[in-house]
């Protein structure tokens, strides 16, 4: 019997889990895949918005603003990159510029700070050099940021592991019936676990999840994002991540630098109706590449490094669908964007949902919030990585040549929560196979350190879970 | 009543365009677009006996695998045969470059040898 | 806290492949005994370990060898010369003053004072990603080097249904290979209108298997949640758009991908060279020194090679430049420029500034028939050749003699080669 069960181990689910182990609550995570961070967050725009996007009295805008305050600090605890590096929304003409002035005063009565009208194209220039001809003007918004979205959630679930939750991976929640005391919540496979509140935060499958317990109030529909990503050569296009000015034209996309240097453009937004569907398009990338270049000069699409989608969860209300339903259960559905921005706010929410519920919430003691980041090693000095080198030699063997990831740094990897067992999963830990290459040389060396650790056949190591298989047999012997 | 048969000429990376004139028999008659000697020779054998080096590797005792390669061509039309040959054939001793794994294999008359060094260590 | 250890060579060689090896062997030749040959991988021999196909050595060696025979007769004259080498070591950067730094289990990060440094890292595959390439991303999709790597050293056999894009030879010699291995390859889908792998590789690799060649098609769009389950193929048109009518879905578990290499260039970068834009490597002389005095790039890092051998012919030249280098008995007589005309995409190198017998290596832009290639300068004709055919897969070769060269009357100025 557990207090609460989290359904969704993306970054939503990851906050909120880690936010109940602070209390003495015995917390489980429900997540349908193999990984953590496997949805919308494995695949969004890795930005901290400041908050002049949302509708002022909105959910989205008060905790996107709140969300943004507490991120630094909450990164940082985490140990997870973060970087405040501003973000310029971009106009063109004295439409966009009309605009620019509707959401500063937007962003200001949603309560965020430090934003500035910038009304010539040489204010631009002297904030953001790297702009296209024709900009004009820019609302510039010193507190945007940006972030690995993974990796801030892989950090949450880590330190709600670490704090003493479980994470039952390959648990796909099909049904949830009322018991004594809380809920029992069964897999497809027939797995079950019970808790006394279950908490949903199941991304594009949030609709299904509260239809279970019977709320049919709302429907979430995937609407898909394209992004491209660029060599770390590109990353240095622009110091901000510049939006475009919404325009009756449409969104336009955004360009950014990440948070480990690389450059990333998109996304473009189609409705479709496969929540699975995250494949990409000709057409889409060729859109955001086309909508990048009119907003940031001189981008070189050869140094491209991968295209991919992710499913935004849109919810039929326009606005995120956070409440509790009924007893024992709470929605935090439809978290579509600013739903990273938000994660920490959000978290803070649903623990006052549930005082207010009556749940009692006694503060542990032992609760440790704190962790490494996750790339440490390589942020060391030569001479203190030679102190650990020493002792673990194993982390002066480069496998992953491209990013300068050793053989140490993916055993670390393997054996901190939450755990990895495939190739993507270690390359979102530890960035191997992330690089130019994207895994050319190293996917096989992965491959043959995760079969050791775990003490696996290489024909059983896939790259992400289920049938993604990377061999098919052997060539010699017996297969 | 004569034919023509155009090859690609695999002796060395230049691949020469080669035309080849066959006989009755499928006897050879000429060939011509060869920069060399060597190009004839194997137009030659190409349209009568084509030969093809076979390379693969052999399991070894410890699991891994080493590379392997017929010494010499081997009838193209007899290439199935040496690679069951070779899939059947585990190694069980330390090789070193050149050292012969199969001998005669397939009944081809032709070795198979090691293209590697390859160290097995034995409890 | 631990110190970081130092030490002293006269050479530094990045990289123990076919390149690396030979500038060892030639520098040790030309009389220079302080080398270090540094190498990521357990053993010497770089790309070639994986190479185990035929066709290795015929300029070399007058004979047919795979792969690892080739790397075994550099890697017993490195030994029998006693010339140094590190094994599982990383070269983590190169200064413009010639330091190295590189880990490895031993010695941890440790940096290494040269007085000269070859480059010679090799090169990588172009991945799925720089493909565009739509979809999703299911397991099943690998660089042919790749699937190479789990085939031929460590015995898995990555799919049984295979379509290759792109006919670069790595992509032709797997089709044969997973053949062989038990594999059934479906087809080799090239973009360009014309293949981009060797004739013979063709021959032997495809039509002797009956696996069909489509030049002017490209793979649109691979299918597939978990493992890839097809790929879409269109045909595409003189601007290498895909024809939509065309298109035609192959059900597959395997995609390979020999889509052109590239130059592994980061260290190089790192030391503060720029890179040609044609060839992805540095800009050299004839010794193939850089425009940094005492760096050195050779063999596939300075530009793709289809042959070994000719690897091992310019990795000689600069190993012997090096040691020349280092005794002091390099000088700077002339200063030529070698340049691209009609027809000819890249040359290396890229400057002469010795005089000296010396060989001009490039590659045409397209496929070319009936013409006369020429190296002018000016309105002088150094060197002419008639050429039935040529093709961008097939790195062309002129020999220039130190005498041609002399006979030009200047110090300076421009060499043209091109197709007339």
């Amino acid at each position: 019997m557990f207090d609460i069960a989290v359904i969704g181990a993306g970054v939503i689910g990851g906050a909120v889990a880690r936010e109940m182990t602070k209390y003495n609550l015995r917390v489980v995570i429900l997540e349908r895949e193999s990984d953590v961070a496997m949805g919308a967050t494995k695949a969004n725009s890795a930005i901290v918005h400041a908050g002049f996007d949302a509708k002022p009295g909105t959910l989205k805008a008060r905790l996107n603003v709140r969300g943004s305050e507490l991120m630094e600090d909450y990164a940082y605890e985490l140990g997870v990159k973060y970087n405040r590096c501003g973000s310029l929304v971009v106009g063109f003409n004295e439409t966009d510029r009309q605009t620019l002035s509707e959401l500063m005063a937007r962003g200001e009565a949603n309560g965020a700070k430090e934003l500035y009208l910038l009304g010539t194209r040489e204010e631009v220039l002297a904030v953001e050099p790297g702009v296209a001809d024709g900009v004009c003007c820019a609302l510039f918004a010193k507190r945007g940021a940006i972030i690995c979205p993974y990796e801030l959630c892989m950090a949450e679930v880590g330190c709600a592991i670490d704090n003493g939750a479980i994470l039952k991976l390959n648990f796909d929640v099909c049904e949830i019936e009322k018991s004594s005391d809380g809920y029992i919540v069964s897999s497809a496979d027939g797995k079950c676990v019970e808790a006394r509140w279950v908490i949903n935060c199941a991304g594009v499958y949030s609709d299904k999840i509260a239809s279970l317990v019977g709320d049919v109030s709302f429907t979430v529909s995937p609407r898909r994002g394209e992004y491209v990503l660029l060599d770390k050569s590109e990353g240095g296009r622009v110091s901000h991540t510049v939006f475009r000015c919404p325009s009756p034209l449409g969104k336009g996309v955004l360009v950014t630098p990440t948070v480990d240097g690389n450059l990333l453009i998109g996304p473009n937004a189609e409705d479709i109706s496969d929540k699975s569907d995250n494949g990409t398009t000709a057409q889409g990338v060729a859109h955001i590449k086309r909508l990048a270049r009119e907003q940031v000069a001189g981008i070189d699409f050869s140094k491209t490094i991968t295209s991919f989608a992710g499913l935004r969860a849109t919810p039929s209300t326009g606005d995120f669908v956070i409440g509790v339903v009924c007893e024992g259960f709470i929605n935090c559905a439809g978290i579509e964007s600013p739903g990273l921005s938000s994660a920490p706010a959000i978290a803070e929410y649903v623990a006052e949902l549930l005082a207010g519920a009556g749940v009692t919430l006694t503060p542990r003691k032992d609760f440790s919030g704190r962790r490494r980041p996750m790339h440490y090693f390589r942020e060391l000095a030569d001479e203190e990585k030679n102190e650990i080198i020493k002792k673990f030699p194993e982390y002066a063997h480069i496998i992953c040549r491209c990013e300068m990831i050793s053989e140490g740094e993916i055993i670390e990897a393997i054996k901190t929560n939450p755990r990895p067992s495939d190739i993507d999963g270690i390359k979102r830990r530890t960035r191997s196979g992330m690089g130019r290459c994207q895994g050319g040389f190293c996917s096989p060396l992965v491959a043959q350190i995760l079969a050791r650790e775990l003490k696996l056949d290489l024909l059983e190591v896939t790259k992400r879970g289920g049938g993604s298989l990377i061999n098919l047999s052997r060539t010699k012997g017996k297969s | 009543m004569e034919r023509n048969r155009e090859l690609t000429c695999i002796v060395c990376p230049r691949g020469c365009a080669l035309r080849v004139t066959l006989g009755d028999m499928g006897e050879v008659l000429s060939v011509s677009g060869n920069a060399c000697k060597r190009g004839e020779v194997y137009a030659t054998d190409e349209c009568t006996n084509p030969m093809r080096t076979v390379t693969s590797t052999v399991l070894c005792t410890d699991g891994e695998v080493t590379p392997v390669r017929t010494e010499r061509a081997v009838p193209k039309a007899l290439m199935n045969g040496v690679m069951k040959e070779i899939n059947s054939t585990v190694l069980n001793k330390s090789v070193t470059v050149g050292d012969v794994i199969i001998e005669n294999v397939a009944g081809t008359g032709v070795n198979v040898i090691a293209t590697a060094c390859k160290e097995i260590f034995t409890k | 806290m631990s110190e970081i250890k130092s030490f002293k060579y006269d050479l530094v060689i990045v990289g123990g492949g076919p390149a690396g090896m030979a500038c060892a062997v030639s520098a040790y030749e030309a009389g220079l005994r302080s080398i270090l040959i540094i190498e990521r991988d357990a053993a010497l021999g770089g790309i070639l370990r994986q190479c185990i196909h035929n066709g290795f050595g015929l300029h070399t060696f007058g004979e047919e060898l795979t792969g690892p025979e080739y790397a075994y007769r550099y890697e017993r004259k490195v030994k029998e010369y006693g010339i140094e080498y590190m094994l599982n070591t990383m070269v983590t950067a190169v200064g413009a003053d010639k330091t190295v730094t590189a880990r490895n289990e031993e010695l941890g990060i440790f940096r290494i004072e040269a007085k000269a440094v070859a480059l010679a890292m090799g090169c990588r595959e172009r991945p799925l990603g720089a493909l565009g390439i739509c979809g999703r991303r299911p397991s099943g999709i690998f660089t042919a080097g790749t699937a190479q790597k789990y085939v031929n050293m460590m015995g898995y056999l990555p799919g049984r249904e295979v379509v290759i894009l792109g006919s670069g030879d790595i992509g032709l010699i797997m089709a044969r290979r997973m053949t062989l291995e038990g594999a059934t390859v479906k087809g080799v889908f090239e973009l360009m209108p014309y293949s981009s792998g060797l004739a013979r590789n063709i021959e032997q690799c495809l039509n002797d298997f009956g696996i069909p060649l489509k030049t002017s098609h490209t793979v649109v769009e691979v299918h597939g949640e978990d493992r890839l389950t097809g790929v879409t193929v269109a045909e595409v048109d003189e601007n290498r758009v895909p024809i939509d009518s065309t298109r035609e879905l192959i059900p597959c578990d395997t995609l390979l991908l020999s889509c052109g290499l590239i130059p592994e260039n980061e260290l190089t970068l790192g030391a503060g060279l720029t890179l040609d834009r044609r060839t992805g490597g540095a800009s050299v002389d004839m010794n193939r020194q850089t425009e940094i005095e005492g760096i050195f790039s050779l063999g596939n890092v300075l530009h793709v090679h289809d042959l070994v051998d000719y690897v091992s012919d310019e990795a000689a030249v600069a190993g012997a430049a090096a040691a020349r280098y280092i005794m002091g008995a390099v000088a700077q007589s002339v200063a030529f420029d070698v340049t691209a005309s009609f027809g000819v995409r890249y040359t290396v190198p890229q400057r002469i500034t010795e005089l000296c017998d010396l060989t001009l290596y490039f590659r045409v832009g397209a496929v070319y028939e009936n013409k006369t290639l020429t190296v002018r300068f000016g309105d002088k004709l150094i060197y002419s050749r008639k050429c039935a055919r040529l093709l961008p897969a097939e790195m062309q070769t002129v020999r220039l003699t130190r005498d041609k060269l002399a006979a030009l009357g200047a110090t300076s100025g421009e060499i043209k080669v091109g197709l007339e």
